[in-house]
């Protein structure tokens, strides 16, 4: 089974903090790490070729530095990593990415299946799995927690939708996207991040790839970001202390008139 | 030409909710441009009740196509036939919801009919002159409110966050056209098959399209806790959410997360014990209405986003209020 897994490069934003006088994010000094949903998606492409061998490739659209991305993919221990990277690719939207990502994997040789995150945290769209699949014609299931059988020709899966799960038998070669519940990500080995620091790994830019230039970057972008306002998450809001048969009495006093002003009650 | 659409959603041949608040965001929209607003279902085994309920709620126009073959969303088929309807009326602006079904389907169409598409817009607006579609959508969880536009292609695309706008009042005096399509053969793919469908959990919850979220984190301490909070939310008909630390330690199933690596809500009143609010939590409740936070510790950063917030323990201060809200319900006050 040969798995195809695009993953993005995103700021690490677990230990950011929030500026509590302009109540704004802190984002100094901020790190670059693997957009966290994708790494359900690597999990789970390395336990299916644990499983049903074959061999996992992930890959990546950014800047040169973005391949430190893949080397950790492939410390968890992912196959090779590919990087997709020109000058003429920066400032894509969804449209454009998942032109250039679906053109890369065409030039990737043949595959099984395609796992993508469900959605990226700081573009924060989901659109560019879907978008590949699309481009390439094949099914897509998104939202996929789990996958229960996997034959040559077919892969089984549910995905989480508003009233349950949907359960779809899908013909290979085939694009999921993946949410949290799909897999519990392993950390990189040392013998895993040894090997990641030998791998070759190779580029893939317009020279090498036949593209209709057009449709790349922030020129062949359709949509267009005109404005950027930040607004103020802190909200100010009526505080009260509970303490004691009294104080807690007055809190919920205080709550039910704040619900009643808000017609919520 | 060059209409409004919005892409009504049902679920076993019922309409579901989120259809109705795209049409008033529609309505807007088309009323500004004077044109004519529609609304497209692809479905099976709708009542004319329910597609005159989309014209009572804001539609001019009804297109239908009603085909067993549509009953469950597969998207492959159901993206097929809306580019289809789109080569062939060429409509200004689509709208859809931005849930299961709609953030696959337009993705998919937005490449097959060559155009862009903004998600999860909690804005929306039609710029003078141009009549560019301004789509408003928070990004990098929350944290900046981006506003896009497509000035170079057609159709206008955009996903709308449930819960994120209300449904008109029912208009029984409106009138409109309802219009029934076939499906054409060609536009079936029958590649994918679905097999089954499991809604095993004791209460399968959605928590995106709820009014009202009581959620509870690590400071519930254990899973029989939760109780309480059920009970709360039984209160206000809303469900229960969690943290991802109640979720992990297996307090509630996942579909209940919220936040960045769970669900993103807009519900009109989120109420939350016991979650000390992480940048994670953060990004998944920004755009509710009215937050309401329990928390023992003063600094607890749930607290910056409150409208308000009580200090103290939950223990104590969620069984009482839902005491006072019993109370409230017989004496009505
Ligand atoms: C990539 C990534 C993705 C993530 N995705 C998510 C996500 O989707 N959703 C999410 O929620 N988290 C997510 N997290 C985790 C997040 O960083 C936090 O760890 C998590 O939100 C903390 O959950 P909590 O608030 O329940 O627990 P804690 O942070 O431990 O907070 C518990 C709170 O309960 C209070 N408390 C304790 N006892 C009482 C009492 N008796 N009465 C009142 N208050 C009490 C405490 O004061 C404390 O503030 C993610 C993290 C990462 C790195
Ligand atoms: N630049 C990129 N390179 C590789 N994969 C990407 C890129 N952008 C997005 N993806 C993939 O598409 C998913 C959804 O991203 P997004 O649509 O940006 O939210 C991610 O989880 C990745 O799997």
């Amino acid at each position: 089974m040969n798995i195809i897994i695009p993953i993005k490069q995103v700021p690490e934003t677990s230990n950011v903090k929030m500026d509590k006088e302009t109540g704004t994010m802190i984002r100094d000094g901020v790190e670059s790490v693997i957009n966290p949903l994708d790494l359900y998606a690597i999990e789970l492409g390395i336990q299916l070729k644990e499983i049903h061998g074959g061999k996992v490739t992930v890959c990546t659209m950014g800047p040169p530095s973005a391949q430190k991305a893949l080397r950790e993919a492939i410390a968890m221990g992912c196959d090779d990593g590919i990087l997709i990277t020109d000058r003429k690719f920066a400032g894509a939207d969804t449209w454009a990415t998942s032109y250039t990502l679906s053109e890369a994997i065409k030039n990737m040789g043949s595959f099984d299946l395609v796992l993508a995150g469900e959605r990226a945290t700081d573009g924060d769209t989901g659109q560019v799995g879907p978008g590949i699949a699309a481009w390439l014609n094949i099914p897509l299931a998104t939202y996929v927690s789990h996958v229960d059988e996997v034959t040559n020709t077919h892969i089984t899966v549910e995905r989480l939708v508003e009233e349950g799960y949907q359960i779809l038998k899908m013909p290979l070669p085939t694009l999921l996207t993946v949410v949290k519940e799909v897999s519990d990500p392993r950390l990189p080995t040392l013998r895993g991040k040894k090997k990641a620091r030998a791998t070759e790994i190779p580029v893939f830019s317009t020279e090498n790839m036949n593209l209709n230039e057009g449709s790349l970057g922030l020129k062949g972008s359709p949509t267009k970001v005109v404005k950027i306002d930040y607004p103020k998450v802190t909200r100010g809001g009526k505080m009260v202390s509970a303490n004691g048969e009294e104080g807690i009495n007055a809190a919920i006093d205080e709550l039910i008139k704040f619900l009643e002003e808000k017609e919520l009650i | 030409m060059s209409y409004v659409w919005t892409i009504a959603e049902q679920s076993k041949g019922k309409l579901r909710g989120v259809s109705f608040e795209l049409l008033s965001r529609g309505r807007k929209l088309a009323d500004k441009m004077n044109t004519q607003l529609c609304s497209v279902l692809l479905g099976s085994n709708v009542s004319d009740e329910a597609l005159q309920e989309l014209i009572y709620r804001g539609a001019d126009n009804v297109y239908f196509i009603d085909d067993p073959r549509l009953e469950n969303f597969i998207v492959e088929t159901h993206s097929n036939v809306l580019s289809d309807l789109i080569r062939e009326y060429k409509p200004h602006t689509i709208l859809a919801a931005a849930t299961s079904s709609g953030r696959s389907l337009m993705p998919y169409v937005a490449i097959q009919v060559n155009t862009g598409l903004t998600a999860d817009c909690t804005e929306l607006d039609i710029e003078e002159g141009t009549k560019h579609l301004l789509q408003t959508r928070p990004a990098i969880g929350g944290n900046i409110m981006a506003t896009i536009k497509t000035p170079n292609h057609d159709p206008q695309m955009a996903t709308v966050r449930p819960k994120s706008s209300r449904p008109l009042p029912e208009d029984t005096g409106r009138v409109g056209k309802i219009i029934r399509l076939s499906l054409k053969d060609e536009l079936v793919d029958n590649r994918v098959e679905m097999i089954g469908f499991r809604k095993d959990l004791e209460e399968f919850v959605n928590i995106e399209e709820a009014e009202v979220v009581v959620a509870g984190g690590k400071g519930m301490k254990k899973q029989e806790n939760f109780g309480m909070l059920k009970e709360l939310a039984k209160r206000f008909d809303g469900v229960v959410g969690a943290s991802r630390d109640a979720v992990d330690r297996g307090w509630l199933p996942y579909p209940h997360q919220i936040g960045l690596s769970g669900k993103t809500i807009s519900p009109k009143l989120y109420i939350c014990a016991g979650i000390s609010g992480s940048i994670q939590h953060l990004a998944g409740i920004k755009t509710s209405e009215t937050i309401i936070a329990v928390n023992t510790d003063p600094d607890a950063n749930i607290f910056q986003l409150a409208d308000f917030g009580i200090i103290g323990n939950l223990f104590e201060v969620i069984p009482k209020l839902n005491q006072r809200l019993e109370n409230y319900k017989k004496e009505g006050k």
